[in-house]
Parts: structure tokens; C-alpha cells; sequence
């Protein structure tokens, strides 16, 4: 018979290897898999590990990718860890590439210095008030907020389509449904030559550090795990509950519309329906693999990203489809998740 | 086509739509009975779709596509139901972690699929009933799922009105603690909710693929889930209004289809928008009384159960 005993703390040695055994496991488990689509499983990773990482130009492309994941990663960590559910990273996203879009495809036009950091705010305000509409939803009436904010994200979508077949459509894109390009003064310079990579991702990581800090030095921090931890305890601390949970819902949804920004103002140049291939939503599994700690998101979203683009160029060279990286990533956040029940729980064999 | 010919096919294409809906809810109402919070919902959903799709396809059975859809709906309830009782996982990363899996995996094993259509679920004709006139074939002319889903609906609320089993689950939602003193099996009894609850996603999820398309397209649930999952918060976790509230639901989806055949000059994004919309709006009107909404929700909902002794 085995018996789970609640730990108090756990050794750091147990708290790095489990997630690192739980990664390992999954891919494992994945082989499996794609021996199952009938090639060989030492072949495909071998093949995805060069795609992500083997040459100059795959580790551009996988900083690229990384760069929104490390955004809405950080969104949904600051907003799980206050047990805020915002899966809607996705909208938010959007949210904030519409801003961009609005503002920064020649309505104002400022030197490069202030556009940048301005389109960076509208993005950012924009993610922040969509999730404020769950937030306070959450707050007055005890709306779920778990099924507002996913709702939220096939409403913005619709919206989205709707705005770049009619008001947003660009008269020079030749019918393709897409909005005009940001102005040269907005755009995300380039950081690495002959590469994709952008400041958005030198923006990525600072806002790692800043939530880090926010969350380990500050007051605001404390609130937030406090209210995460126990709402009910917090509140009798003195804790404002549900200005914490405000607080969150801003930090979060800005996060989430800044990936929008990067992404429309750094990498692609101009607002489509594709913009994102799921960054919302990969943000959720890149905060789980992260344990929802904000410098680890970096390492996450970096690991997620490689998975994606090598499978993107593995599944080009074997008959594997690409969805591959999509079970990879899942298993390895479920495998993530149970490693967790070894660093909170002892196993006692009797 | 006269006016009533055109409610009929309305009123046809109504229970089309409801009926996944009803499905998913009816069965994510008894997991949050136990005192389960599933999030997974949408990805068993998706898997089950995508297997009875690719059985009905192979082996050209419906009833055969339907077993396969259910049974695949549980098997991903299983797993969740593994980490969430057993391994103590939290239920909300749990779930939303099942549903990206779902969604991962059903397209992978979808994607050999894409493109080819299914002869569909024949409907069955009651004889004599279904010729009476407009409500005949309505009422009697429907698919064996759509009667299933009724027949769910009056099994699961007679089950948990009226059977003693029904009690125990009850029990095991409202304080998992009390119920786990008195010797009830707290993690057997949720294990089997959430195996009941994953078959009906996965059912749900094969009307989608076999009847309502019927074709294989990756994400083709597009939320719906979700919805099902705000219909049980809706239905007060009531199986009659559950059932009631994914007509209301396929209702507005038709209502948003047909609007658009007319040609109104509204755009067909903003329209799709309603289902959604509506949800939400439901969700908020349905909570400005949450005094009563707490008492209607199982009070241990969501809560690791953690036998100490």
C-alpha cells in the first residue's frame, strides 16, 4: 500500500529534477506516439532538435517564436498565481495587436523613441481593460471567470475578422484580409542582423525580471500570492481582495496585448487573422511548465517555442504532422503537473 | 416552402445544434455533483469527436462510431480523473492542460481524416407517430442520439432525485469530509462521475462529427465545452434546465444562421458572436442573485479530498 504525507517544504534538488524527469517522461511517452505515425522516433527528435536548435538561423526562429510565448506565459503565471483563471491570453493578444494596428498604421505618428514605448502602452492597456471586464465580473457578481475570459476570446476574434473584412482592411492588400502596416517609426527594430529577432523579445525578458521582483520585493507581489494562497485568510489580513485581484486582471491582460504589440510591431508588420497560431493559449502551458514562477516562464516558453518550430521542420522532412508539438507540449504540462504531487506530497511504501 | 414547413426545419436544426450541448452539460452536471470541477470538458469533447468520426469512417457503423466516441470521452476522463483524484493535481490546470491535450491530439489523429464526409446517423421513423403532421417528425423522426440525450436528461434527474446512489454522489459533492466518515468511497464514487462525464463530452463531441457537420475539421467544437460547462452554472445543477438551457443555446445558434440566410445588414462575424455573447450575459444575469446561486452549487465543489486517516 502507498501512502501520500503531505510535505512541508520540499529539498531544491526535488523541485528542479521533477519538472526536468516529468519533461523527459513526456517525450518519452511522445516517442510512442510518433512511432505510431510510422517513423523513427530517435529520427524525429533528432530532426526537431536541429530544426529548433542546430543552426543560427533555427535558433533565430525559435527566440522569434519564444519571444509572445514569454509575454502571455508571463500573463497567465501573474494571474494563476492570484488564482485569477484568465485563459484568455488569446484575446488579449488581440486586444493589444488591435491597438497597435489602430494607433500605429499612420493615425499618430511620433519619432521612433516615444511611438515604440506608446504603442507598447496602448497595447498594454488595451489586454489589461479586457480582462478587467471578467475581473470585476469576478469581484460584484461571482462570474467564473474560467468561462468569461475563454468566451471572450471567440468574441474578440469575431471582432477582429470582422474589423479587417470591412473598417481595417488594408485597400493595398489586394483582398487578403489584412489591416494596413505599422509606420516605420513603430515598428520593432530588428536586434540580431539577418534574423527575425526583435527588441520584443529584449522586452520579453525584462518584463520576466520586473514581475520577478514584483512578486518576490513588493507589496503588490505579497497581495497577489497572499489573495492566490488563501483569499479568504487575506482579507481578514487586511488585504484588499478585490483591488488585488484588479491589480492582477491589468498586470495580466497588459501582459498578453504587449505579445500582441511585439508580434504585429515586430515580427509580422501588420494585423491578420493568423497572427497568432495559439500564443494565448500556449501561454497557459508555458506558465504550468514554469510552475508559474516568472523566471523560469523565460526557460518555458524558449523550451515550448523549440518544440514548435522543430516540429514544424521535422514534420516537413517525415510524414508526421505538425499537430505533434501540440501533444508533446500538452503531455509535458500534464507530466509537469503530476511531478508536482512528488515535490508536495512523500511517498511512504508500507 | 410555407411558413411551417420553415419552423419545421428550424425546429430541426435547433435540436441539431442543442443536442451536443445537452450532452456535454448533462454529463459535466453529474461530475460537478461529486464535487468535481472538470475543465477538460472541451478536449473530451474534441477526442471523442475525432474517433467516432474516424471509426464511422473506417468501419462505415454509426453505432459502432457512437460507442467509440463515448468510450474515448472516458478514456480522457480517466486520465483526468487518475491525476485529479489519485495523483491530487489541481482540477482547474488539470482541465485546462486535458482540453490543450485534446485539442493536440485529436488533430493529430484527425489529420488523415480532413476532407472526407460521413454517410451520417440515420434517423429512426417511428411508424404512424412520426406522419402526424409538423410535430411528427419533430418529435418522432429524430437520430437514436437525439432520444439518447433525452433519455439522459430524465435518467440523470431520476437518478440523482430518487435512487440511493444518486444520494451518496450528492453527498460525496456537498462535503466530501462527512461523506468519507460515514465509509462512503469519496474518490471511487468521483472516479466514476468523471468517467460518466467524460463518456457524455465524448458522445457530445461524436454527434458534432457524425451528425451536426458531418465531416472531421480540427477545433470543431469551437467552444462549445465551454459553454456547456456555463449551461451548468446556468441550470442551477439542475438536469432539467441543463437540457433546457442547450435548446435555448442551439436555438440562438440557429436563430444566428437563419438571420444571416435572410441577409440582414448586419456582418456574419458580429452575429457569430452571439452564442457567446449570450453566455456571458446569462452568466452575469444568472449571478446577480448569488446568494442562491452558492446554495445551488455542491459546496465541496472543486476541493482536493485528501483522506487523512
Amino acid at each position: 500500500m502507498i501512502r501520500l504525507e503531505p510535505r512541508e517544504t520540499a529539498p531544491v534538488w526535488l523541485s528542479l529534477s521533477a519538472p526536468l524527469t516529468a519533461v523527459l517522461a513526456a517525450l518519452l511517452l511522445c516517442a510512442l506516439l510518433i512511432m505510431w505515425t510510422g517513423a523513427s522516433a530517435l529520427e524525429a527528435y533528432g530532426l526537431l532538435f536541429k530544426g529548433a536548435l542546430g543552426s543560427r538561423f533555427a535558433i533565430t526562429e525559435t527566440l522569434t517564436r519564444a519571444t509572445p510565448m514569454i509575454l502571455t506565459g508571463l500573463a497567465a503565471a501573474i494571474a494563476f498565481r492570484a488564482k485569477l483563471w484568465n485563459i484568455g491570453g488569446e484575446g488579449q493578444f488581440y486586444a493589444g495587436a488591435l491597438a497597435a494596428t489602430w494607433l500605429g498604421a499612420g493615425a499618430i505618428t511620433l519619432p521612433p523613441y516615444l511611438m515604440v514605448p506608446f504603442l507598447i502602452g496602448a497595447g498594454a492597456l488595451a489586454g489589461g481593460l479586457l480582462l478587467l471586464i471578467p475581473a470585476i465580473l469576478k469581484n460584484r457578481l461571482k462570474v467564473d471567470e474560467v468561462v468569461t475570459t475563454l468566451l471572450l476570446n471567440f468574441i474578440v476574434l469575431l471582432f477582429v475578422n470582422y474589423l479587417l473584412e470591412g473598417p481595417l482592411k488594408d485597400p493595398m492588400s489586394m483582398g487578403w484580409p489584412q489591416a494596413a502596416p505599422i509606420i516605420d517609426e513603430g515598428v520593432l527594430p530588428a536586434i540580431l542582423s539577418k534574423s527575425r529577432v526583435h527588441l520584443g523579445l529584449v522586452i520579453a525578458v525584462v518584463a520576466a525580471v520586473l514581475v520577478w521582483a514584483l512578486m518576490r520585493f513588493t507589496v503588490w507581489g505579497y497581495e497577489i500570492r497572499a489573495v492566490g494562497y488563501n483569499a479568504a485568510a487575506a482579507g481578514f489580513a487586511g488585504i484588499g481582495v478585490n483591488k488585488t485581484i484588479i491589480l492582477t486582471a491589468l498586470l495580466s491582460g497588459g501582459l498578453a496585448g504587449i505579445a500582441g504589440v511585439s508580434e504585429v510591431a515586430g515580427t509580422k508588420g501588420y494585423l491578420t487573422l493568423d497572427l497568432s497560431p495559439g500564443f494565448g493559449y500556449a501561454g497557459i502551458a508555458v506558465a504550468m511548465l514554469a510552475a508559474l514562477h516568472p523566471l523560469a516562464v523565460v526557460a518555458s516558453a524558449v523550451f515550448l517555442s523549440a518544440i514548435f518550430v522543430g516540429a514544424d521542420s521535422m514534420s516537413r522532412a517525415l510524414n508526421v504532422p505538425t499537430y505533434i508539438s501540440d501533444v508533446i507540449v500538452a503531455t509535458s504540462v500534464l507530466a509537469v503537473l503530476v511531478s508536482g504531487m512528488f515535490t508536495r506530497f512523500r511517498l511512504r511504501f508500507r | 416552402m410555407d411558413g411551417t414547413d420553415i419552423l419545421v426545419s428550424a425546429a430541426l436544426t435547433i435540436i441539431t445544434a442543442a443536442t451536443p450541448l445537452a450532452f456535454a452539460a448533462l454529463g459535466e452536471l453529474v461530475v460537478e455533483k461529486s464535487g468535481v470541477l472538470n475543465l477538460g470538458v472541451e478536449g473530451m469533447m474534441v477526442v471523442g469527436a475525432v474517433m467516432a468520426f474516424a471509426t464511422g469512417v473506417t468501419t462505415e457503423s454509426a453505432v459502432l462510431a457512437i460507442i467509440v466516441g463515448a468510450l474515448s470521452g472516458a478514456a480522457v476522463g480517466g486520465l483526468f480523473g487518475f491525476l485529479v483524484l489519485v495523483l491530487l493535481s489541481n482540477q482547474v490546470a488539470t482541465g485546462l492542460a486535458l482540453t490543450i491535450f485534446g485539442l493536440g491530439l485529436s488533430a493529430l489523429v484527425g489529420h488523415g481524416f480532413v476532407g472526407i464526409t460521413f454517410a451520417g446517423v440515420p434517423s429512426l421513423y417511428i411508424p404512424y407517430l412520426s406522419d402526424i403532421p409538423i410535430i411528427g417528425e419533430i418529435l418522432f423522426g429524430q437520430d437514436v442520439m437525439v432520444y439518447m440525450s433525452v433519455a439522459a436528461a430524465i435518467g440523470i434527474s431520476w437518478f440523482l432525485k430518487k435512487t440511493r446512489a444518486g444520494l451518496i454522489l450528492r453527498a460525496v459533492g456537498e462535503n466530501h469530509d462527512a461523506a468519507h466518515a460515514i465509509g462512503y468511497p469519496v474518490i471511487r464514487v468521483r472516479f466514476l462521475a468523471v468517467l460518466f462525464g467524460g463518456a457524455m463530452a465524448g458522445l457530445g463531441g461524436a454527434y458534432l462529427s457524425l451528425v451536426y457537420t458531418p465531416l472531421w475539421v480540427e477545433n470543431m467544437t469551437a467552444g462549445r465545452g465551454w459553454i456547456a460547462l456555463a449551461l451548468v452554472v446556468f441550470a442551477a445543477w439542475r438536469p432539467g434546465r441543463a437540457f433546457f438551457g442547450a435548446y435555448l443555446f442551439g436555438g440562438i445558434t440557429i436563430i444566428q444562421l437563419h438571420v444571416q440566410g435572410v441577409g440582414w445588414a448586419v456582418p456574419s462575424q458580429l452575429l457569430s458572436m452571439l452564442p457567446y455573447l449570450v453566455t456571458i450575459i446569462v452568466l452575469v444575469v444568472i449571478s446577480r442573485d448569488s446568494g442562491r446561486q452558492r446554495l445551488s452549487a455542491p459546496a465541496s465543489l472543486g476541493k482536493i479530498f485528501y483522506a487523512a486517516s
